[in-house]
């Protein structure tokens, strides 16, 4: 093993394993550095013209306010939660209370492998059969179904995590009480598995804010506010102001890129913090026992 | 205790719970149900991959080989009269869908942010794991996740404002007239949009998510086999790149993969910052290039003039291509992090 051709300890060896040191911390504040001086010039440029108006006035093709954006991007994450809520927690469920061997280990294989496919292929898929072939049109459901595939594998994980983390004493116990699958899951492993669950979704509704490439092609953009119509409307967000509004030659539009970027920093931070105060709040419950 | 906690719950469970759910039929329906949610997640991934495959097979038939060797994308003569019929399949006059720029622009935008991203990667991680001090180092782990969750727009914001006239302004000249004679750095600089600024773009974002797992990787081997290579008298330094490292190599190898395959789908910051390049292979490093996932976005528009279609059937030709890419890469990491997990448990 190689542990055992390993040089003895020198002067030399250990002056040579300090510089090394010396060298991945110095890596180590040049990555943090770099990586919150973009998070500060954000908020730099954008908080400044973070104006009430912004909330209230949608874009008017360059200019104008977000609030269509603003609408648009909770609505997509809205509805893409809840379609991920049905299909994630069922999946996790199945997997965890009725799967057998082989089929838990081909669903969490293939939730995993979900996790790497790139947003755009899913964009382009359900542009092609939700926009084209369905006919649905730029759509508020179109979106929310790229969100939804998006989010998907981070739900499906943290509730196969936290509902197979239930101690199997309780489930039994409440098994040999007479209580049945359903009422086991409902009343047992989901309340206790409540916490981590809902840490998964948060992680997932940050990940649903910022994505842009599965929406250009399956909301569209709309300078109005979102119809609630579910198809043939197309909807704005904020991403896409990021996107496209910071090329365009204009002050005022860039402006309203910066603010976009900043309030999905915002948005997303939250749901950040959030989420770990979940997870600090399921330590301290299970460590004060 | 235990058990006064379980009663505690079989109770509250009793009298919150509707009765319904003890129903047999309940039991029926919550199976089928979360059984229907299951298939679902399963099949997606060959329901999107079969459908995609199906709806680009026109262009499949047409493009043929063309499509991995030629580097001309021309989605044809829109205005002129006829068709080009190939295989039995039509497209404009003229139309030529070649991705050869596409695919190399990927794979090399891809491993070239890898050449950046593994050793820097490693040193952050290693030095989380071991230089920072112990009471900062929730407040340093935050940090780094907290980065991996900025929006990939919001980093092509940064790119296109701050990195790219950068690149313009001091580092392009500084590179071309200290470095100008090794082969891929002199030459044109260009705006600043190009090969090199998608790399930094791509590296600065997979590095959050490689030191997470990389860090999650060293810290799950226990730390024996640090304290025996110390007590056989090596430095700290090589202990951990000698022993620990080597002792964790399988889960190393796979999140360098599962980065990779994040670096080759990435889309938006790259379409930010690549110029956009068609028809031409890049220069040097500071050329426009074009990568698989930013040519469906920015090429789309122009592919819905196409009245025959073959232009967005060649774009899902495109995905297909990115998507089996991905595929290869994800299985292949998943399998040797499922084997490192086994062999891990046959040890212990």
């Amino acid at each position: 093993m190689s542990a055992g051709q390993v040089v003895h300890g020198t002067a030399r060896s250990t002056h040579i394993s300090r510089t090394w040191w010396g060298i991945s911390a110095a890596c180590l504040v040049a990555v943090i550095g770099l990586l919150f001086s973009i998070f500060a010039f954000v908020l730099v440029q954008g908080l400044p013209a973070l104006k009430p108006s912004l909330f209230i006035e949608p874009t008017h093709g360059i200019a104008g306010g977000l609030a269509n954006a603003i609408v648009g991007t909770l609505l997509l994450v809205a509805i893409g939660l809840v379609l991920v809520i049905v299909i994630g927690l069922g999946t996790a469920i199945w997997t965890v209370e009725f799967a057998p061997a082989w089929a838990k280990r081909a669903i969490r294989f293939m939730v995993d492998v979900l996790a790497g496919v790139p947003s755009i292929v899913v964009g382009y898929f359900l542009y092609v059969a939700l926009v084209e072939e369905a006919g649905w049109g730029f759509s508020l459901i179109a979106g929310a179904m790229a969100l939804a595939i998006f989010m998907l594998p981070y739900v499906v994980r943290a509730a196969d995590v936290a509902l197979t983390n239930v101690p199997k004493m309780l489930t039994e116990g409440a098994v040999a009480l007479g209580a049945r699958p359903a009422m086991v899951v409902a009343s047992i492993a989901f309340p206790y598995a409540l916490p981590g669950i809902l840490t998964g979704l948060l992680v997932a509704t940050g990940i649903g804010l910022g994505e842009t490439a599965p929406l250009i092609y399956t909301a569209g953009w709309s300078n109005y506010m979102p119809t609630l119509h579910p198809t043939h409307s197309p909807v704005g967000y904020l991403t896409y102001v990021v996107w496209t509004y910071i090329s365009q030659p204009f002050a005022e539009s860039h402006r309203l890129a910066y603010a976009a970027a900043a309030l999905l920093m915002i948005f997303i931070f939250a749901t950040n913090l959030l989420a770990r105060s979940f997870v600090e709040y399921k330590l301290n419950k299970h460590t004060s026992r | 205790m235990a058990t006064m906690d379980m009663a505690a719950r079989g109770d509250s469970a009793k009298v919150l719970s509707p009765a319904a759910l003890q129903r047999i039929p309940a039991q029926l329906i919550f199976r089928v149900v979360t059984g229907i949610a299951a298939l679902v997640t399963f099949g997606l991934i060959f329901v999107m991959l079969f459908f995609l495959v199906v709806y680009a097979y026109p262009a499949i038939r047409f493009n043929g080989l063309e499509f991995l060797t030629s580097s001309i994308w021309n989605i044809g003569n829109q205005y002129g009269s006829g068709v080009t019929t190939r295989n039995g399949f039509t497209g404009a006059p003229g139309a030529s869908f070649g991705a050869l720029v596409f695919i190399f622009g990927s794979i090399v935008s891809a491993l070239l942010t890898m050449v950046i991203s593994v050793p820097l990667s490693l040193a952050v991680a290693l030095s989380l794991v071991y230089t920072v001090p112990r009471r900062i180092r929730p407040l340093a782990n935050a940090l780094v996740e907290l980065m991996a969750g900025i929006p990939s727009v919001v980093y092509g914001l940064w790119g296109l404002v701050v990195l790219v006239p950068w690149i313009a302004n001091a580092f392009g000249p500084f590179v071309t007239s200290k470095l100008g004679w090794i082969p891929f750095l002199g030459g044109q600089i260009g705006s600043g949009n190009g090969l090199i600024a998608s790399v930094f773009i791509l590296s600065l974002m997979v590095i959050p998510i490689m030191v997470a797992t990389t860090r999650d990787v060293i810290l799950s081997q226990s730390n024996s086999i640090f304290e025996a290579s110390m007590a056989l008298g090596s430095s700290s330094w090589q202990a951990m790149t000698r022993a620990v490292l080597p002792s964790v190599r399988a889960g190393v190898v796979a999140s360098i993969l599962l980065a990779f395959g994040r670096a080759i789908g990435e889309t938006m910051a790259v379409l930010m910052v690549c110029g956009a390049a068609i028809n031409v292979f890049p220069q040097n490093i500071f050329s426009p290039v074009n990568t698989i996932a930013a040519v469906i976005v920015s090429q789309l528009e122009s592919a819905l003039t196409d009245s025959t279609g073959m232009a967005q059937r060649s774009l899902a030709e495109l995905a297909c291509v990115l998507f089996v890419i991905t595929l290869i890469i994800n299985v292949i990491a998943r399998g040797i992090m499922r084997g490192a997990d086994r062999a891990e448990g046959r040890k212990s």
